[in-house]
């Protein structure tokens, strides 16, 4: 654990990308192979299942330091992380335990299945057993999920440096829903495994929103394929040896989900791999998002639920052909083999559709086009650019969004809390009302959107205008308008207001409108596309 | 009912008996002042009264002042109210304000700090009835490491950065923590330069306490000259033009706040020491516990919840009073930059 804890110290005292690859190098190159796949695991986010609730965690560590449990909740709302407060307000401790990562692992993973008195215990004595450091790194292992600044990429970058693997046949590798208990160190990155590909997506190529000027920037127009960007859920389908898998792009085997997606084996030969986005279709139209959400959230899929909330595979390109890599091969032939293999299917009998490409001769043409996203109940456009291969991770320039502006209303700022991790401290999570019949009623949450500079200006006016303290929330003097922008919006019986929207953030404060100028829930209602 | 001994008013901490104020925030006509940090001692005072170590350092801060310097335990009678100074450890010449009348007496911390920093005279607990506790770190969380071992993680650091062939840029308040930083460095290392603010208030300090040689950066110094050796500067100097000639340099912040992972991010500061001219938790405590009081009164910091604490876990009759340190110390980014 002293390793791990010490490079995780390194990755997170620096915030430069050069020393984070060479502490990750280093260690790769020094640890032992249990401990290599594991770090792995954790900084991909594959966590061993929490083996206790947080509710008891929170208890048993108030327990040994001897403090009451309220203060416990008030130091954690200050902090904003619960590893770390529980690390900060356990007894001092000198000792150095000698475990190693894996180790420590395998007995979180054991722990599951102990009883409550033996987890307390295991628990009571690990915790002084560690230094300040080991114990948070201990307890962001029992809880949740690193965020220090490491991305995939970085990670995948110092493993290639450390084993001489080439960057991309590593991030290949490590897709997939492999677990360090199903598999080795040796076996996922060194050895070559023909039976572990059989459900391997391959990378997402990720798409970047598009910048001021952005026209003059791309060059001539005819370079650029356009496409409509629709809000769903972006998928690779594979089929190989007569089975379907789906994934989803947080690299997640969603399969199950999607049952209707099992027909395709019948039309679409072996040795293929599709990028496209779920989408929900019902009518013979593309749906709501939050229709989608009905069948993202639930474990079993129901026959009702495939019927009631149908979903198609918007398809948009093709990553394998005869099984075959064709990743290198320009945008427009991988298109070219897609519209040939699609427009010979049904895609009303089968649910998958292709996704239309269209070209433009001048920037009017297109931003006209992208005019209609709305009533086409897009989010705008995508653009491809046509001669490029297909790339791995968000790397700029091939391709990009061109989202429509936002939805907008003015609202009030009613309710505050503390943020997290950086933000923690000062007040930058809010809520915000809009008036009915002479109340402000809740109608979204946002937390991004204002300069550190305004943030810590409406942090220091909620400190001095609060109402009512609820824990981390305070109720504050209606005083504040801001302009949020949303970029989706629907009616929905789960929300006071009645209505939901999609992505909410901050714009701007609009210091100029007294709140009597905000806007009414009539005035939102009115935003939903009819 | 009696007036106390002490109030808070819109001014400051007023002993109406002897029509004195302590660490007034507003002009008044006679201030005691517990120490040369901008909160606690004001402009515009008409007599200053502080620990004669402390004179120099708010005359450098505000110029000429009328001003009288006691020593340690020196009493001075004003109105039958008796008034003494007591070392609080929080930095050079920080004095805790012990105040009797008609045999009840109250004190009040100023900042302090339990740990000797091998600096600042050592925090001498104060019998006392009724005790007014800062408590900037009144949360569990805040557990200090002994300074020996920061210092060795700082030497370290300073160490490896000198191998790398880097400059270290150190940055601490420039009255109090910088002291206690240049008094710690190891000089086999390399050389210690200074930023003016720092420097000045060094030079103003030297008569009465002991610190190693410093080199203050001019124009003429160069970077060649610089590099591997150490540069003491204030927070503020963080992100500045002036810091961009040490290229290639890291930095490194000494302050209370560097316990939370957050504090540091916010700043992107490359690597945060754990050093506090203030009490922890466990300090607050064992401070209370040594004055034998009854009565608390809590300022400066996680007030509500530091009183809660006295009162519901310890049982004693502990409320808040709001002063202005507290306005100042309630925004964040202020907190990171100084403990003052
Ligand atoms: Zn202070
Ligand atoms: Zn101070």
């Amino acid at each position: 654990m002293k390793d791990f804890a010490q490079l995780i110290k390194k990755l997170d005292s620096t915030n430069k990308t050069n020393e984070k690859v060479s502490a990750l190098t280093a260690y790769f190159q020094n640890a032992n192979d249990d401990d290599k796949l594991w770090t792995i695991a954790i900084l991909s986010h594959r966590r061993p299942k929490r083996p206790v609730n947080t509710t008891l965690l929170r208890l048993w560590a108030t327990e040994i330091s001897g403090i009451p449990l309220w203060l416990f909740e008030e130091s954690y709302h200050i902090v904003g992380d619960l590893a770390e407060t529980i690390a900060l307000i356990l007894p001092a401790s000198e000792e150095h335990s000698k475990k190693s990562l894996s180790q420590f692992v395998s007995e979180i993973i054991e722990l599951r299945t102990l009883s409550e008195e033996e987890k307390k215990k295991y628990l009571h004595d690990n915790w002084l057993a560690l230094n300040y450091f080991e114990r948070f790194v201990f307890n962001k292992i029992l809880t949740g999920s690193f965020r220090i600044g490491v991305s995939q990429k970085l990670m995948t970058r110092a493993l290639s440096k450390a084993t001489g693997i080439d960057e991309d046949i590593l991030a290949y590798k490590l897709m997939g829903d492999w677990t360090p208990e199903n598999t080795t160190y040796k076996k996922l990155i060194l050895e070559h495994n023909e039976e572990d590909y059989l459900s391997k997506p391959y990378p997402f190529y990720l798409a970047y929103a598009v910048e001021d000027k952005f026209q003059e920037d791309l060059g001539p127009i005819s370079d650029w394929s356009f496409e409509h960007k629709w809000d769903g859920i972006r998928s690779q389908v594979i089929i190989r040896n007569d089975e379907v898998f789906v994934w989803s792009r947080g690299e997640e085997l969603v399969t199950d989900k999607y049952p209707e997606f099992q027909e395709f084996l019948k039309v679409i030969p072996n040795g293929t791999v599709l990028d496209g986005e779920i989408l929900p279709f019902g009518e013979g139209e593309i749906g709501n998002f939050n229709a989608l959400q009905t069948r993202i959230g639930r474990k079993n899929i129901s026959k009702a639920l495939l019927k009631k909330t149908p979903v198609i595979l918007n398809a948009y390109d093709i990553l394998e052909w005869e099984g075959k890599d064709i990743r290198q091969k320009p945008f427009i032939e991988r298109r070219q083999i897609l519209d040939e293999l699609i427009q010979n299917i049904d895609s009303s009998e089968f649910g998958i559709y292709l996704s239309e490409t269209m070209n433009f001769e001048t920037w009017e043409e297109a931003a006209a086009e992208r005019d209609l996203s709305r009533e086409k109940r897009s989010e705008g456009l995508m653009l491809k650019r046509k001669d490029s291969p297909y790339l791995v991770g968000r790397k700029k320039g091939d391709w990009w969004k061109w989202k429509i502006d936002p939805f907008t209303i003015d609202a009030v700022l009613t309710y505050a809390m503390r943020g997290h991790g950086r933000r923690a401290n000062l007040y930058t999570d809010y809520t915000f009302g809009l008036w009915n019949d002479g109340e402000l009623v809740t109608f979204a949450k946002a937390y991004s959107g204002l300069t550190d500079a305004e943030f810590r200006q409406v942090d220091a006016w909620i400190k001095k205008n609060t109402l009512e303290r609820f824990g981390p929330v305070r109720s504050v003097t209606p005083h504040h308008v801001f302009e949020i922008g949303f970029e989706g919006i629907a009616e929905s019986s789960r929300h006071k207001s009645g209505i939901a929207t999609r992505f909410p953030r901050i714009l701007r404060w609009r210091k100029d409108k007294p709140i009597e100028e905000a806007n009414t829930l009539s005035d939102l209602k009115a935003l939903i596309p009819k | 009912m009696k007036q106390p001994l002490l109030v808070f008013n819109d001014k400051g901490i007023y002993c109406e008996q002897a029509n004195v104020y302590i660490d007034a925030w507003r002009p008044v006509d006679k201030c005691i002042i517990t120490h040369g940090h901008a909160d606690h001692s004001r402009w515009g005072h008409k007599q200053y009264i502080t620990h004669k170590n402390n004179v120099p350092i708010i005359k450098h801060r505000l110029g000429e002042i009328s001003v009288t310097g006691k020593d340690w335990n020196e009493t001075f009678t004003i109105n039958s109210v008796t008034f003494s100074l007591h070392p609080a450890g929080h930095i050079i010449a920080s004095s805790q304000v012990r105040v009797e009348y008609k045999g009840e007496v109250w004190v009040f911390t100023g900042d302090f700090k339990t740990e000797d920093d091998g600096l600042a005279e050592v925090y001498q607990p104060v019998k006392c009835h009724t005790f007014i506790t800062e408590c900037t770190f009144g949360l569990p969380a805040f557990k200090w490491t002994p300074q020996e071992e920061v210092f060795r993680d700082i030497n370290n650091w300073w160490a490896t950065n000198k191998e790398e062939g880097k400059t270290s840029i150190l940055f601490g308040y420039s009255l109090g923590k910088a002291q206690r930083l240049l008094k710690h460095l190891d000089t086999s290392i390399g050389k210690i330069y200074t930023h003016g603010a720092v420097e000045n208030m060094t030079e103003v300090v030297r008569p009465y306490y002991d610190l190693p040689p410093t080199t203050l950066i001019t124009r003429d110094t160069s970077k060649e000259e610089i590099k591997g050796n150490i540069v003491v500067a204030p927070p503020s100097a963080h992100g500045s033009t002036w810091i961009r000639r040490f290229v290639p340099y890291v930095t490194a912040s000494a302050s209370g706040w560097m316990t939370f992972r957050g504090a540091r991010r916010r700043r992107a500061i490359d690597r945060g020491f754990v050093l506090s001219d203030h009490a922890d938790w466990d300090g607050l405590l064992s401070a209370i516990d040594a004055t034998g009081c009854e009565k608390i009164i809590t300022t400066h910091g996680y007030t509500d919840i530091f009183s809660r604490y006295l009162r519901e876990e310890l049982g004693y009759d502990a409320r808040t009073e709001k002063t202005q340190y507290e306005e100042e110390n309630s925004e964040t980014e202020k907190k990171i930059d100084n403990e003052d």
